[in-house]
């Protein structure tokens, strides 16, 4: 396998090691100083860095902006886009944007739904959805083409991902659905946290069975938990994610001031055992305000040192 | 149908109480089928407002009537003196009745319901939405549920990853119209086709082409 673009992440894919990125929410101000800082913190310890996108719909400084930061600083970014806010103008203006700065990984999302952020009464857009964003993206990337059918002169190079989730329902159509999403063009996928590794794996075996591991590059999402009562929270408030008892009871046994390492030993034991698993080549480490404990999961986890490529 | 809501007794209070002589106008079509709107609410809305005015100390004087369809002229006619005595209406029509009144006549014409949506009535005194008109109509490869009207995204190819125990991200009292896609084309033998994407969706014959107009030459008269 060899990379098609300049995009490190997928040349740390094509040589075949696990790859490692991580997650870093842009400020609800114009200030760099933190974003700089939360970056030079995992820098060493990741291959490329996710930009959320107004994440759960609260508004931030944009994604774009804080890619290019990272750009400017010598860093891989992974422009995350979301199909909520933008119209296929815009979509398209931003992807060509981000290829101005060079920004070679973008990841196609369709977003939370405006009533969990800072602006309920306001518009959706969805003129696209995240696969038919994929799909523009590689249009633009591959053949060239803006969706009106013109031209691009100097066409970016993107290396397009999309998310997965394998517990949302239905479950039957999880695989089927990934499998569209690889159609649509995804070339490695994020997938939602996984704190139920028995059907995460359930659902690799199904994403196996029908080849999809070997036509997209699949990363496995985690979140270590800081306290029990994230975990709680995150199984009875997050839309889509599945957190079984026993991971709310290992942590609610844990005394309170243990709790934050009790969940980044778990975040490490499930790393170690999603590297078994067949069909995982990467893992996305969305640790949320919490940068500072990437390095050392990725170091207990083996993954460290980060390849030369 | 159009399904429309009344609108709060104090908002609707406000558009009229400067006027004397102030006809609530009904519309017994599509808003009378969810009981809003209709001949009958009319009624009801005027004696509401005639106490109101009374409580008010103001002087004025409300009537009331109304037609099968505001939103036609020839419905018009038996009830031009009534409309020609008032100095404003109050229609009760959804938002096309009342437009299509305030170009007819040359007085205020004040709306009396928010109109909500196309919906059905899925029982007495419940009406979900099921259509947004978008002008190109989808339902053939979605197994008959639409998922511009009932996917909070309107995600084409769904669902999305916010999708739990059949519900949307939302609400628990939502339902996930993919999932419902789902269970249909299983239903229907059809599961096969969930894997076709479907292509990027031109909206130009929705709200985003503008206003939009259908002419059927073959139906109009040479008048």
């Amino acid at each position: 396998m060899t990379a098609k673009t300049p995009s490190k992440l997928e040349k740390v894919l094509a040589a075949g090691h696990f790859a490692v990125t991580s997650e870093c929410g842009p400020p609800r101000g114009s200030d760099p100083t933190e974003i700089v800082e939360k970056a030079e913190i995992i820098k060493d310890h990741v291959d490329a860095i996710n930009i959320t996108d107004n994440q759960t719909s609260v508004c931030r400084t944009c994604s774009l902006a804080v890619c290019i930061r990272l750009k400017t600083m010598g860093l891989e970014p992974v422009l995350q886009m979301v199909t909520r806010d933008r119209n296929r103008i815009a979509l398209q203006s931003d992807i060509l944007g981000a290829a101005h700065w060079d920004i070679n990984n973008i990841l196609c999302l369709s977003g939370d739904h405006q009533s969990f952020g800072d602006s309920s009464k306001g518009q959706n857009v969805h003129d696209l959805d995240s696969m038919q964003l994929l799909q523009t993206v590689r249009l633009m990337c591959d053949e060239g083409k803006f969706l009106g059918g013109d031209d691009i002169k100097r066409p970016p190079q993107m290396f397009a991902g999309a998310a997965a989730n394998p517990f949302a329902d239905p479950f039957e159509i999880r695989v089927a659905r990934l499998a569209k999403k690889v159609a649509a063009g995804a070339q490695f996928i994020q997938t939602q946290c996984i704190y139920n590794l028995d059907k995460f794996e359930e659902w690799m075996k199904g994403v196996r069975d029908r080849g999809l591991h070997e036509k997209t590059a699949i990363m496995a999402g985690l979140t270590p938990m800081k306290s029990a009562g994230m975990a709680r929270y995150m199984k009875n408030r997050v839309p889509g994610m599945d957190v079984p008892d026993e991971v709310v009871k290992r942590l609610a046994d844990t005394p309170k001031e243990k709790q934050a390492e009790e969940g980044i030993k778990m975040c490490i034991e499930s790393i170690q055992r999603l590297k078994e698993v067949e069909g995982v080549r990467g893992f996305h480490i969305m640790a949320i305000e919490w940068e500072e404990k990437v390095p050392g999961i990725v170091e207990a986890a083996g993954l460290y040192p980060r390849p030369e490529v | 149908m159009i399904v429309g809501e009344q609108k709060p007794l104090e908002e609707l209070w406000e558009s009229i109480k400067d006027h004397k002589k102030v006809l609530v106008f009904g519309c017994n079509t599509c808003v009378a089928v969810c009981q809003q709107g209709g001949n009958k609410e009319a009624e009801i809305l005027a004696s509401l407002l005639r106490m109101k005015a009374t409580q008010e100390g103001v002087d004025m004087e409300i009537q009331d009537s109304g037609i099968e369809r505001q939103c036609e002229h020839e419905f018009f006619e038996k009830t031009e003196e009534r409309v020609e005595w008032a100095d404003a209406v109050l229609s009760t029509a959804c938002g096309i009745g009342v437009q299509f009144m305030a170009e007819k006549y040359p007085k205020p014409i004040y709306p009396g319901l928010n109109t909500t949506f196309l919906g059905a009535v899925e029982e007495l005194g419940v009406y979900t939405e099921r259509c947004q008109a978008c002008g190109q109509c989808i339902l053939a490869q979605t197994g008959g549920i639409c998922p511009i009207a009932r996917c909070a995204k309107r995600v084409m190819n769904g669902p999305c990853g916010g999708s739990t125990n059949g519900k949307c991200e939302i609400s628990k009292d939502v339902d996930c119209a993919w999932q419902l896609i789902v269970d249909r084309l299983k239903l229907l033998g059809r599961m096969d086709d969930y894997e076709k994407l479907t292509p990027i969706k031109d909206w130009s014959s929705d709200r985003a082409g503008g206003p939009r107009k259908l002419v059927r030459e073959d139906v109009q008269h040479d008048s």
